[in-house]
């Protein structure tokens, strides 16, 4: 679905992202872990076409996507859930969740996704009238992904879903991910919580200072030495 | 978004007061000076939306507001004067000859006003809108003040420093509050559609904004054209109701007094910013008896200057308790 061919990106002199390939197959869960620093959220945000990418090639399905403006990516069906949740504080959670399909000219479609947004999130049904900014970190979290869905993405990219939360809402969070990814939908995961990511992922990649340290399966690299050491913080006896 | 919101009860109770108010204050046996006061409260209003339009909703800190409404200003003027006025005024060279016989009536020299300021607005905001912040408020003011400057240095179109008299002037409550109730309705409908909302949702948080698909850089453009019409439109009414422009008028100070008029009404509220307009304007005026002499017991002369004195403390006395009351980051 998703192929990125050595992509390389700058910001000024720093190289934050150099030569990384990646692939991502329908309907799995690809997850990018990495240390700060990685260049894990440049990746997704050049993707995205949010920062300028200084080499290399995005391919949606058979489409180049590399120069596209980021409001035609998004028409092209993928979805990003930014880093820090962002949600419009000041508007309705339901305004949020309409902005979020804002792409989308047919009104009894946007209608449609919004009653299937409130079925995934019951609580931003009850909470529809509220200001998004008054919503707990959790609930923030649960309208961000709820927004990205709206278009119903092709591949749904999600920045760090986890950041900030409390042990239980990551639970959550992940079971929601799940969730979304057993209605068919293919995910591509950031994430710090290496081991919570590596588990609900069918292929990972694991970055380091900008370039690709290891890839394989979900439980593949759960099990790998180096990556415990590293990100699972598990020693070898 | 949905209709029903933009006629909610709030909005149409807003609408009906304010329509029965236009209508009745016609009964009310008012002098000049009154008249006055109350036509520049349904200017402020108009003006003050427009402002509110850019820096409240879109959030774009643009300080170059005066520029447009002087554009406005000379725009109407020119267009409504009649020939052997400009004949008579134009003292340092004369008006050029195909100016001199462009006339209008009034409403669609209004437009037109309105239509140049947008146009300027539109190629204003290429460049500027590029910028953040402060930058973007700095250089908008630059602009205003290139603007200014033609003015004053186009003798053969704007009479140069002399400005401008003998504009037929107008004094109607149906036509300055008319315009002002077109631009409420006019920004209840924007600000309850999708449009409108995607121009919060760029203020809010532009990084969300763009990720959902919203041009932010677009929607900054239209933004800031759609306030500068109505600014070039509140700049012509200014014109018709004192009957002279002069480049003086437009100074940095006007676009501040609009700019407390949305801070007090509330960045981003359409009917807080109508009160605050007509609170504002009248304040102004009425407190005109506090540079009048008085008789303090020590100060037996008058004051020139107290009524700006006493209006500064009254206005952080507001802006402080709103901020408590309300928060500071209370806007819709």
């Amino acid at each position: 679905m998703l192929k990125v061919n050595d992509l390389h990106i700058s910001y000024g002199g720093i190289k934050a992202v150099r030569g990384l390939n990646m692939t991502i197959e329908d309907n799995k869960i690809v997850t990018l872990i990495g240390a700060n620093g990685a260049g894990k959220s440049s990746t997704l945000r050049a993707i995205m076409g949010q920062v300028p990418k200084t080499s290399g090639q995005v391919l949606f399905g058979d489409q180049d996507i590399t120069n596209l403006h980021t409001r035609d990516i998004v028409k092209e069906g993928i979805a990003l859930v930014p880093e820090g949740r962002h949600v419009f504080p000041n508007l309705t959670v339901k305004e949020n969740l309409i902005l979020g399909g804002y792409t989308i000219q047919d009104q009894s479609a946007i209608a449609e996704r919004l009653e299937n947004a409130y079925e995934l999130f019951p609580i931003l049904k009850e909470r529809s009238w509220q200001k998004a900014g008054t919503l707990s970190g959790g609930e923030q979290q649960m309208l961000a992904v709820a927004r990205g869905l709206m278009i119903r993405p092709k591949l749904l990219m999600l920045d760090e879903p986890s950041l900030g939360l409390a042990p239980i809402l990551i639970n959550e969070i992940f079971e929601i991910i799940k969730t979304i990814h057993a209605q068919g939908n293919t995910i591509l995961l950031i994430e710090q919580n290496a081991k919570k990511a590596l588990e609900i992922a069918d292929y990972a990649y694991v970055l380091e200072t900008g370039s690709l340290a290891l890839e394989g399966t979900g439980p593949e690299l759960l099990h790998n030495e180096k990556v415990q050491a590293a990100y699972l913080g598990e020693q070898k006896s | 978004m949905r209709r029903s919101q933009v006629f909610s009860r709030k909005n149409i109770l807003g609408l009906l007061i304010f329509t029965a108010i236009l209508v009745l204050i016609n009964f009310l046996p008012l002098d000049n000076y009154y008249r006055k006061i109350i036509n520049l409260s349904y200017i402020y209003i108009t003006l003050a939306l427009s402002l509110n339009l850019i820096n409240g909703y879109t959030g774009l800190f643009s300080l170059g507001h005066y520029g447009f409404m002087a554009i406005g200003a000379y725009t109407t003027a020119i267009l409504t004067m009649p020939p052997e006025a400009k004949d008579a005024y134009y003292n340092i060279e004369p008006i050029y000859e195909w100016l001199k016989n462009f006339n209008m009536p009034l409403i669609p020299a209004l437009i037109v006003s309105g239509i140049l300021a947008a146009i300027l607005g539109f190629l204003i905001a290429l460049p500027v809108l590029r910028l953040n912040d402060d930058y973007l408020a700095i250089a908008s003011m630059g602009f205003a003040e290139i603007i200014l400057v033609l003015i004053r240095t186009q003798f053969r179109i704007t009479n140069g420093a002399l400005g401008l008299k003998g504009i037929p002037r107008v004094d109607s409550y149906y036509l300055y509050g008319g315009v002002a109730l077109v631009m409420i309705i006019f920004m209840l409908l924007l600000t309850n559609s999708t449009k409108g909302k995607s121009l919060v949702a760029i203020r809010e948080d532009e990084i969300a904004a763009r990720s959902v698909g919203i041009n932010a850089y677009l929607y900054k453009v239209i933004s800031f054209t759609i306030g500068s019409f109505w600014a070039g439109v509140g700049g012509g009414l200014m014109a018709v109701m004192v009957g002279t422009v002069n480049q003086m008028q437009f100074t940095f100070q006007l676009t501040f007094n609009i700019l407390l008029i949305v801070v007090l009404g509330g960045m981003g509220k359409i009917w807080g910013t109508v009160v605050a307009a007509v609170i504002v304007t009248s304040a102004l005026e009425l407190m005109r008896f506090l540079d009048e002499p008085m008789n303090f017991g020590i100060f037996q002369d008058g004051l020139p200057g107290l009524r700006m004195v006493v209006f500064s403390l009254l206005l952080m006395i507001v802006v402080i308790g709103r901020t408590k009351l309300k928060g500071r980051k209370s806007r819709a």
